[in-house]
């Protein structure tokens, strides 16, 4: 079994004290106690500070474009549904440049884990808003403070119908990992927001600011949908963590009949077993 | 000799469905055709019209006028009534519309009445093709053989379209019977009759597509329909996807683990995927893509045709990346140079462009069975002890190809691959050494790429005055321009492109300094190909003719405009 450093890689380029250290150290805790060998895991992000973080996770990568982690993540569960997809992005490139793959692909539910490592702010690019920052919040963009209100992710999930949705707090490792392994044990996709301090360019939901509100409330019933909304729903001086939602329900796979049997990629093929296809047009 | 029908009525009155059936029986009782048509973006009303051409041998393309109109509403009458030969025929309703009394054509037959007490209105075509193969001298058993096929699963259907069938034959028997006599069969064994999106459709099956992934767009969704509809008995995944960008995405996403990949599309969709393609070349992930053309710009005539992104499929996608543009020229040829795509693409790693357009993608043809051993599937993997370890998804290679693996192919071995520029791991880098290198490597495959593109068809005089120069779907068409031109006596020739870039240029290297006129001929304003060919050889092409108003290039057309310029 590897430890978690031995997923570890690469050469960061974050800033220092940023939170996406803590998010890589739990993925790389949960893959080892997940006992994932790097070969079986395929981790595809978009384009930003978080979608770095196939660099940095000694597993298979597919860092794209900015805001299209969600398509080839799917293309590949089609492909091969023997891996274990993880998709890490930021909360730009997820719900932003990405939003239209984020609702279409909760419908669709394949079998992935979705990690947004949620700044509430455009970090790579250098502080602008994202959809999830504070209204009112001022950027060198948004010069009188951003006008619309917050997108809610969560809440979105669980209208769009998806099987599994938390919230996790960078600061709060031990429920991070925990919350990662559980995620990629879900059959179908699972929707983690994770609160992820921008030392550098969010001033105003810093580590601090989420370590005094974030609490675990008592979930009784992890399919109690109407209790999942109102938590999701909960944010200013009190926000919750949590698996607000945990309710399977068939995936995309299970659809095609195409995959039943080897993943689609490893069936060996010969072209002139098929010339029977051509009987319908004579 | 040949028989020429054209069939016109509003868009819903089920056209379709009665050319379909006509056009397999002939090619059943071995005749060879070609049919096409001119559809309006709208499902009810307007102006739709078939046309069906019945020659000896292979017609190649359709004629603009004809020997037997069928309308199905008045419209139809006086739009075409002009194109209909002297001594033609039009089948008409006169419940529906009175011809002009001048019009000494009319076969009348009451083809809604008919329908009804066959069994109801809805078969109103099927009296139609009932008048026609009176008219055309064919008996009715091979039509009847097929809509016993077409509703063996539907009680009493298939017997009340023969009773159909069979009321629209005595109908119009008493006008004229075998009027328009049959031309002579074509030789040969039996034959497909097939439309262009099908033929693609099925070289992608049986090249071993495993993925598509498109967002509908016409003309491009035929492929996406016939993929799907194998869904259920063979090992494909066809999903539709959000929009074109995801669709790209997704295709990608599959090839890199390991499925042999397509997406399909027209001009407005192909706008949204080339942040997608340039992808592709930057990670070099194989991928294939069916750009089928329509008139732009934006959304343009939707169900009209045109050669018009040419240019945008050479250069679409910022950056430099290696990449081949193929096209479907023929049904005959499609089938196998789509295969030639997903062979390229897995190759060199690359996104191969397979352009096809309206013209192409709806019409049907008589065409000889394919030959399934001819089709290659070469996944170009790497084996167990062939690349070095670690593995690094972007070793350097003198090739320029690195050995590609799957994830998960090999036992602690990962395959990374990035957007940014990256080093042999696929890992982020910035240096200005690392980024020359690894544009260098990418940019060799081109040498042998180049190599693998064909000549373009010479066809016609070897030593030609007149070459006319043409890509993609105008095959046909010029193909018949110059056997005209020929039997007329001009030498003329005809090169025709369906590899079109990398551009091959040996042929027209050899033949653009000894001929007296070249003309590209286009289905576009600018005369796309003729600037690529100045700019990649430096010969300067004397014309263009050039036709943009939505429709296929006629045989007639070309011939004037030749003729035109041999005169001047
Ligand atoms: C098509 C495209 N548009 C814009 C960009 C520039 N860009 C890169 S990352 C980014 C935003 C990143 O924000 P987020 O996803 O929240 O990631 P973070 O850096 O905050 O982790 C933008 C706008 C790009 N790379 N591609
Ligand atoms: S800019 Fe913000 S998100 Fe990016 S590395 Fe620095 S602290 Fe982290
Ligand atoms: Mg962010």
């Amino acid at each position: 079994m590897l430890k978690a450093e031995d997923y570890l890689v690469g050469e960061t380029a974050w800033c220092p004290g940023c939170g996406n250290f803590s998010i890589r150290n739990a993925l790389a805790s949960a893959l080892s106690e997940l006992e994932l060998s790097p070969h079986e895991v395929l981790i595809c992000s978009g384009i930003g500070q978080a979608a770095k973080t196939p660099h940095y996770i000694r597993a298979n990568g597919f860092n794209g474009l900015h805001g299209r982690a969600l398509p080839p993540a799917l293309g590949s569960r089609a492909a091969n549904k023997n891996l274990k997809v993880i998709v890490a992005s930021g909360d730009g490139d997820s719900y932003g440049e990405g939003g239209n793959h984020f609702i279409h692909n909760i419908r669709r539910n394949p079998n992935l884990a979705h990690l947004i490592h949620n700044n509430q702010v455009y970090g790579l690019t250098k502080g602008q808003a994202s959809p999830t920052s504070e209204q009112g919040m001022i950027t060198g963009v948004q010069v009188n403070g951003v006008a619309a209100p917050a997108l809610n992710p969560l809440a979105m999930g669980l209208v769009l119908g998806a099987g599994f949705v938390a919230r996790c707090f960078s600061g709060e490792k031990e429920h991070l990992k925990e919350t990662i392994k559980a995620a990629i044990n879900f059959e179908g996709y699972a929707l983690v927001d994770i609160l992820q301090p921008c030392v550098s360019f969010n001033k105003v939901n810093t580590w601090g600011w989420y370590k005094q509100r974030v609490y675990f409330p008592e979930i009784k019933d992890p399919q109690d949908w109407p209790a999942a909304m109102e938590m999701s729903r909960q944010w200013g001086e009190k926000i919750p963590l949590g698996i607000f939602y945990n309710h399977p329900r068939p995936i995309f796979e299970s659809s095609l009949p195409a995959l039943e049997g080897e993943p689609l990629a490893s069936r060996p093929f010969d072209p002139a077993s098929m010339s029977r296809v051509q009987d319908e047009f004579l | 000799m040949e028989v020429n029908i054209l069939v016109g009525g509003a868009a819903g009155q089920g056209m379709d469905t009665v050319m379909n059936l006509l056009g397999k029986a002939l090619t059943r009782e071995g005749y060879g055709l070609i049919y096409t048509k001119d559809y309006m973006s709208r499902v009810r009303g307007g102006h739709n019209f078939s046309r069906l051409r019945i020659a000896a041998g292979k017609p190649w393309s359709n004629v603009e006028t004809f020997d037997i109109l069928v309308a199905l509403n008045e419209e139809t009458y006086y739009l075409h009534h002009d194109n209909l030969a002297p001594s033609g025929r039009v089948i008409y309703d006169p419940r529906l519309f009175d011809l002009p009394d001048d019009e000494t054509r009319g076969v009348s037959v009451e083809l809604e009445n008919l329908a009804e007490e066959a069994g109801g209105k809805v078969m109103a075509n099927t009296v139609a093709v009932g008048a026609l193969l009176v008219l055309i001298g064919l008996p009715g058993t091979a039509v009847e053989e097929l809509l016993k096929e077409t509703f063996a699963d539907k009680e009493g259907v298939a017997e009340e379209n023969i009773l159909a069938l069979k009321a629209g034959m005595d109908a119009a028997s008493r006008f004229c019977s075998s009027c328009f006599p049959l031309p002579s069969k074509s030789e040969g064994g039996k034959k497909l009759f097939i439309d262009g999106n099908q033929v693609l459709g099925m070289a992608a099956l049986a090249s071993g597509c495993r993925f598509l992934s498109a967002y509908p767009m016409t003309p491009s969704t035929g492929v996406m329909n016939y993929l799907a509809g194998k869904m259920k008995d063979y090992p494909i995944v066809v999903e539709q996807a959000e929009d074109e960008i995801a669709a790209v995405n997704m295709a990608l996403g599959a090839s890199y683990t390991g499925a042999r990949s397509l997406t399909c599309t027209s001009g407005g969709g192909f706008s949204l995927m080339v942040e997608g393609l340039s992808l592709a070349g930057m990670t070099e992930t194989p991928l294939v893509i069916i750009l089928a053309m329509r008139p732009g710009p934006a959304t343009g005539l939707p169900t009209r045709t045109e050669q018009g992104d040419l240019e945008f499929a050479i250069h679409g996608g910022h950056g430099e990346f290696p990449r081949a543009v193929l096209a479907a020229t023929s049904h005959e040829d499609a089938f196998y140079r789509l295969n030639k795509a997903f062979e390229l693409a897995d190759r060199y790693q690359i996104p191969v462009l397979f352009l096809s357009d309206q013209n192409f993608a709806d019409t049907h043809r008589t065409v000889e069975q394919y030959d399934f051993s001819r089709l290659n599937y070469n996944r170009c993997l790497a084996e167990e002890g062939q690349y070095e370890e670690p593995y690094k998804r972007y070793r350097f290679t003198e090739s320029g190809v690195s050995p590609r693996a799957l994830p998960g192919q090999f036992a602690d071995q990962v395959v990374l691959v990035d957007s940014d520029e990256h080093d042999e791991n696929g890992n982020i880098i910035e240096g200005a050494q690392a980024r020359r290198l690894m544009v260098d490597k990418r940019m060799r495959k081109l040498t042998a790429l180049a190599e693998e593109m064909d000549e373009p068809d010479l066809y016609g005089d070897p030593h030609p005055d007149t070459l006319l120069i043409g890509w993609g779907s105008t095959y046909g068409v010029l193909r018949e321009a110059v056997d005209a031109l020929s039997a007329s006596g001009a030498k003329t020739a005809m090169l025709h492109f369906s590899d079109i870039w990398p551009l091959p240029r040996k042929r027209l290297n050899s033949l653009l300094p000894e001929v007296k006129l070249s003309c590209c001929v286009e289905n576009n304003v600018t005369g796309q190909l003729a600037s690529i060919i100045r700019r990649e050889t430096g010969h300067l092409i004397n014309r263009s003719i050039l036709k943009y108003d939505g429709r296929p290039l006629l045989a007639h057309e070309i011939i004037a405009e030749v003729e035109k310029n041999a005169e001047s």
